[in-house]
């Protein structure tokens, strides 16, 4: 196997052990007095970890030169996605019972649940186009476009996540502040590519394609 | 006396806390530790009668009225799972970061428009009137509610004391602040100290208490040791916690989460399904009441004055509650 595949290997199960956490615990009664509460606040916090480590892996092999890292980003990617849809599995079902009325109510009236509504929608296309058929079928500079998208959702996260909090937004601040960096990393890489003092850009689709 | 030895406690004060510890020990294969935690605290609580009130000593009380049958929240979880941002924001903190708060000595200044201000004791507030058992419906304004056996006298029995004059219309309750034993209160995310108010009419009803104690012990300090309000028709955050003061005035106090947020928190903040918080719906509640995971996916509807309106709904007689969130 290659280096990446034996790192997805590993990663894989990390990448599930916050769900295996939380059946653990639930299966446990260890959820603490309000176990829906503690569901919705789980599975939104690694939808948002996932979508931020999803974020750094540009960053980080253009900054070591391990380019092989891109290998990696579909899985987490598509982790943080379903992070996204166990949160949002988490709101329909066990928070609001499945009653259309009262979740159409809130999408439409309460903001931090428009944002949420939106930071997931968005994700969806990104997830469905995610295959190497997909990718052929769209074209690499067509794909590479339509998942700059991810941008969006993780600043909405950002938004959604600030407007739940009551009064102590420390947390979403912190989530926040490393956004600001991973996305400055860009708008830095991206200023230097166009006034021409570095080298000419790998095609990010390259590496997904080799995995 | 304040203070009951083990064996004088009436087994129902007891029962519900007693077989919580008994399932979670078992299931925890940790039943030995569990027995020797208790056993432990017994001989604390017989060797140390100067302490005579401290968190979790038990109190003798006769049962109050306005009582409910409703399934009581776990005293596990009405002692973890708490808003007191004093502590903590999170709800899993106070627990922990109040273990070594101390609620002794303890004052509680009684002034402002009253013939006879007079700054109590606690051990002086504890025998102002017989300790009643008051079980209330409790709902937070974040959506979820329990059934908890406060302990307490009406909060009148202690306004008598002082006389209020006739020109004060407002009572405000102002929490200890100590950021050395509140950690929470070290950062400002309120402005410190938790400032609370009723109106003069709504602190004389007979629902609102005067509260020392939960399941038959003194309150545990996260919950808002050695002296709080309970006010079960209004939202959880008008019952103000760890109180130093009450001052009678003329003029609406400005309690602490309007000023936070003015268009999210009122002055009256009275349960109410009809008026929704910007952020959530209130139609709707979650109960907290050891059922189970499964069990507790089922919200069950929110009452008006949380089904307290038999008692309180003339206090508010022709006001627009809409306008008067
Ligand atoms: C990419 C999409 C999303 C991300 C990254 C995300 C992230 C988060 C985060 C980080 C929190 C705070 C958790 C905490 O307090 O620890 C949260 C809370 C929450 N989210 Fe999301 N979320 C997303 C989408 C949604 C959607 C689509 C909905 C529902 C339509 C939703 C509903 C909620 C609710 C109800 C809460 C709890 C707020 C509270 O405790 O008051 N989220 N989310």
């Amino acid at each position: 196997m290659t280096r990446v595949g034996w790192l997805k290997l590993a990663i894989f199960p990390l990448c599930l052990a916050p769900l295996g956490l939380l059946v653990w615990k639930a299966a446990n009664a260890n959820l603490g007095a309000n176990p829906i509460e503690a569901i919705t606040h789980s599975t939104g916090d690694w939808t948002l970890r996932l979508l931020l480590v999803t974020l750094a892996i540009t960053p980080l092999r253009k900054l070591t030169g391990q380019l092989w890292l891109i290998g990696l980003r579909r899985m987490i990617g598509l982790f943080a996605f379903f992070y996204g849809c166990l949160h949002f599995l988490t709101y329909i079902w066990l928070d609001q019972g499945f009653d259309v009325h009262s979740m159409a109510k809130d999408v439409y009236k309460r903001p931090f649940i428009t944002m949420g509504f939106t930071a997931f929608v968005l994700l969806i296309p990104l997830a469905v186009t995610s295959t190497r058929k997909m990718i052929q079928r769209l074209g690499g500079r067509r794909w590479q476009w339509l998942h700059r998208l991810i941008y969006v959702t993780a600043t909405a996260a950002i938004v959604h996540f600030t407007w739940a909090m009551k009064k102590d937004i420390h947390r979403p601040i912190e989530y926040g502040i490393v956004l600001a960096m991973l996305l400055g990393y860009r708008v830095v890489a991206w200023a230097r590519a166009s006034t021409g003092n570095q080298p000419k850009r790998v095609p990010e689709v390259t590496g997904i394609a080799a995995d | 006396m304040l203070i009951k030895k083990p064996a004088d406690v009436a087994s129902s004060e007891i029962t519900p806390k007693r077989a919580y510890l008994s399932r979670r020990t078992f299931m925890a294969g940790a039943a030995a530790a569990g027995a020797s935690l208790l056993a432990g605290r017994k001989l604390l609580e017989m060797g140390s009668p100067a302490q005579v009130v401290e968190a979790g000593a038990k109190l003798s009380t006769v049962k109050g009225p306005f009582g409910t049958d409703e399934k009581l929240t776990p005293y596990k979880d009405v002692t973890t799972y708490n808003n007191f941002y004093e502590f903590s924001t999170d709800k899993d903190g106070p627990a922990a970061l109040a273990k070594d708060f101390r609620t002794r000595p303890w004052q509680v200044k009684v002034e402002g428009l009253v013939q006879k201000p007079r700054t109590f004791d606690i051990d002086d507030i504890l025998k102002l009137a017989p300790l009643e058992e008051r079980v209330y419906r409790h709902r937070c304004v974040e959506g979820w509610s329990m059934v908890i056996p406060w302990v307490g006298y009406p909060l009148s029995s202690l306004l008598k004391q002082v006389d209020p004059l006739g020109k004060a219309k407002y009572v405000e309750f102002t929490t200890i602040l100590d950021p050395k034993q509140m950690p929470g209160q070290r950062a400002r995310i309120l402005d410190w100290p938790y400032i609370e108010g009723l109106r003069l009419d709504e602190a004389m009803h007979p629902l609102a208490i005067l509260c020392v104690g939960l399941y038959g012990e003194a309150l545990p300090n996260q919950d808002g040791a050695p002296v709080r309000i309970v006010v079960p028709w209004k939202y959880g955050f008008k019952s103000a916690k760890s109180l130093v003061k009450i001052r009678l005035v003329e003029q609406q106090p400005i309690n602490t989460w309007n000023q936070a947020a003015p268009s999210e928190y009122g002055f009256y903040s009275n349960v109410n399904p009809q008026v929704d918080h910007p952020r959530w719906s209130q139609k709707m509640e979650r109960r907290i009441d050891g059922s189970g995971f499964f069990a507790s996916i089922k919200k069950i509807p929110t009452r008006p004055f949380n089904g307290y309106g038999d008692q309180v709904a003339q206090l508010y007689a022709g006001m627009d509650l809409r306008k008067y969130f």
